[in-house]
């Protein structure tokens, strides 16, 4: 055959690459995403079996403050009041992310707009030190710290939301700052030169120009924050207290849907109601990682320069 | 060709690794035991003391809790599956299917903080604490200071002994729970006017164990029934286990080192000791 056309109608090895890159690349999309759809959907069909084969509620689960879910109550259903653990879950998680972004912001204004190098590059080190220490080392000082600390001033006995707050918070401060760094970082710098071109000053620039721009990007930090603490459970467990009651303030022994799972997993049996209750803690947090995510994406779409 | 080199390296490698994992028949079985945390450091101590004998048996000792243990029993994952209370009193286990060995008792007694001021309660007094009826210490004759009761995790087979005894028919009220003896300890000796139950092993000083109805929380009234708060650690097996599964569990109920020395040494009590035998209902008759 004639050279030049066997070259041109065979496949060449640049040809043969690019299949090989192809399918390397798709099956590696395949496999994750076969692998968070069967994740969605195993807890998902274990945690709906409470509702279906166990009979209980949806009403109560979500409504009902008495979470035993061995027993069963008057009406013959398994008592699954998860409400006591949604509420602490929120509880400690709003509580947190607002301690958290005051100083988040700050810190991330210093680094941005006023610190030199090398301030910059220290406190860099810092926060990311900060998420590098494992949530075991947090609640374990927040067992042997926060709780005393939060006994002796505020009262109770140290146990509950209050200090699940102060632990988580140190726990997201990092998040949070990186984040609102980044933000702050996207905001174009023309913005800022046309605001001291007209004789604005740099307290007034950062205020009024550079935080409202960085606004939408400041609410996905905060919001990546709340995800964060919403799912955290060991260090929260150790210092919650793990009772399943309503709190009756932030003083009082509660608990959240993390520190429950995590207690309860290791004591129930496949496919009985307590491990299937246990699911739908699961798929309560599923759900909300979910939605914490569709909020960041809808804010930003909202929020586009 | 240098790449296809290195790939058929590979599915060579993968061979000569198979070839490993089947040319180990003569080997025995390894050993795989799951369950109760409470149980893992006396296994694990026997499974020291038995390889020392047997160089060759491979044994493995996971934690986990009862209701891991008794499940992966019972769908064959595991040999043996650790538990604290019997198979009968977890619910989704067939206590058929398996078979119960009894290694050791294990005894349990409320703690509380220094400060309460209480050295002894009677069984109604600690049944209407944890009912929820008495709320300060000077109910029950310690100081005027607010009870912080502090309970195990639902599963938990301390809980269990705990409830059977103390509680019988009477509903318990919701308290703050813990999941391991170790931070119950943490929590009672910090937190004042703290309640709470360990097992023997876990008694300190740094907090108070108290006696009930005048009865000390000793192994040797535990022997008699006189302290009346103690199960068994069960080693639940499958009915057709393998011969290595058996060997061991018999050697650690026979051994004498493991019997007589090892239990006592980790503040367990050996079932020779026993003057008296429990069932799953709780009722308990002379030996």
């Amino acid at each position: 055959m004639d050279p030049i056309k066997k070259k041109i109608q065979n496949k060449s090895k640049e040809t043969r690459q690019e299949l090989i890159g192809k399918i390397l690349s798709y099956s590696s999309i395949l496999l994750i995403v076969l692998v968070v759809l069967s994740i969605f959907i195993f807890v998902a069909s274990k945690g709906i079996a409470t509702f279906t084969q166990n009979n209980a509620s949806l009403k109560d689960f979500f409504f009902s403050t008495d979470w035993s879910p061995t027993a069963v109550g008057k009406d013959g259903r398994p008592l699954v009041g998860a409400l006591p653990m949604i509420t602490g879950s929120f509880g400690v998680t709003l509580l947190a992310v607002l301690f958290a972004t005051p100083f988040a912001i700050g810190t991330a204004l210093y680094m941005t707009e006023i610190a030199s190098k090398k301030g910059r590059n220290f406190l860099q080190i810092v926060t990311e030190l900060l998420v590098g220490i494992p949530s075991v080392v947090y609640g374990f000082i927040g067992l042997n710290v926060v709780v005393p600390f939060v006994r002796e001033h505020f009262g109770g006995s140290g146990y509950g939301i209050l200090s699940g707050a102060f632990v988580l918070f140190v726990m997201v401060l990092p998040t949070v700052t990186s984040l609102t760094v980044d933000s702050l970082r996207a905001v174009p710098s023309h913005y800022k030169s046309a605001s001291l071109a007209l004789g604005a000053t740099e307290w007034q620039t950062i205020y009024k120009v550079t935080l409202r721009a960085a606004l939408p990007g400041i609410l996905t930090a905060v919001i990546f924050g709340m995800a964060r603490a919403f799912g955290e459970a060991l260090a929260v467990q150790m210092v919650i207290g793990n009772a399943t009651l309503m709190p009756k303030g932030l003083l009082s022994a509660s608990s959240t849907l993390t520190s429950v799972l995590t207690m309860g997993i290791g004591n129930t049996v496949m496919g009985t109601v307590g491990n299937n209750a246990l699911w739908s803690l699961a798929l309560v947090l599923l759900v909300m990682s979910l939605v914490f995510n569709l909020l960041v994406k809808w804010i930003g779409r909202k929020g586009r320069f | 060709m240098k790449k296809y080199n290195l790939l058929w390296a590979f599915v060579a490698m993968f061979f000569i690794l198979m070839g490993c994992s089947s040319n180990t028949k003569d080997a025995p079985k390894s050993i795989q035991i799951v369950g109760s945390s409470a149980m893992q450091p006396i296994v694990e101590m026997g499974a020291h003391q038995y390889q020392k004998k047997h160089p060759e048996q491979k044994i493995t000792v996971q934690g986990g809790g009862s209701g891991t243990g008794l499940s992966q029993v019972q769908s064959g994952a595991v040999d043996v599956g650790n538990s604290d209370i019997f198979a009968s009193q977890q619910k989704g286990i067939d206590a058929n299917k398996i078979v119960d060995h009894q290694l050791a008792v294990i005894g349990v007694a409320p703690i509380v903080n220094k400060d309460a001021g209480v050295k002894n309660v009677t069984m109604e007094q600690l049944q209407k604490i944890y009912a929820g009826e008495y709320t300060n210490w000077r109910e029950v004759g310690g100081k005027d200071m607010e009870i912080v009761v502090i309970d195990r995790a639902h599963g938990s087979g301390t809980r269990a002994i705990f409830d059977d005894e103390v509680m019988a028919d009477t509903k318990k009220m919701k308290a703050q729970e813990q999941d391991s003896n170790g931070s119950v300890q943490h929590m009672v000796s910090e937190t004042p006017g703290a309640l709470s139950y360990v097992s023997f092993p876990y008694l300190k000083d740094t907090f108070v164990a108290l006696k009930i109805d005048g009865v000390t929380p000793t192994p040797k009234n535990v022997t008699t029934n006189k302290w009346k708060l103690w199960g068994y650690e069960h080693m639940y097996t499958s009915k057709n286990a393998s011969k290595e599964t058996n060997a061991f569990i018999k050697y650690l109920l026979k051994s004498d080192q493991v019997q007589e020395k090892l239990l006592s040494r980790l503040d367990y009590i050996s079932i020779r000791d026993m003057e008296v035998t429990k069932d799953k209902d709780g009722l308990v008759s002379p030996k």
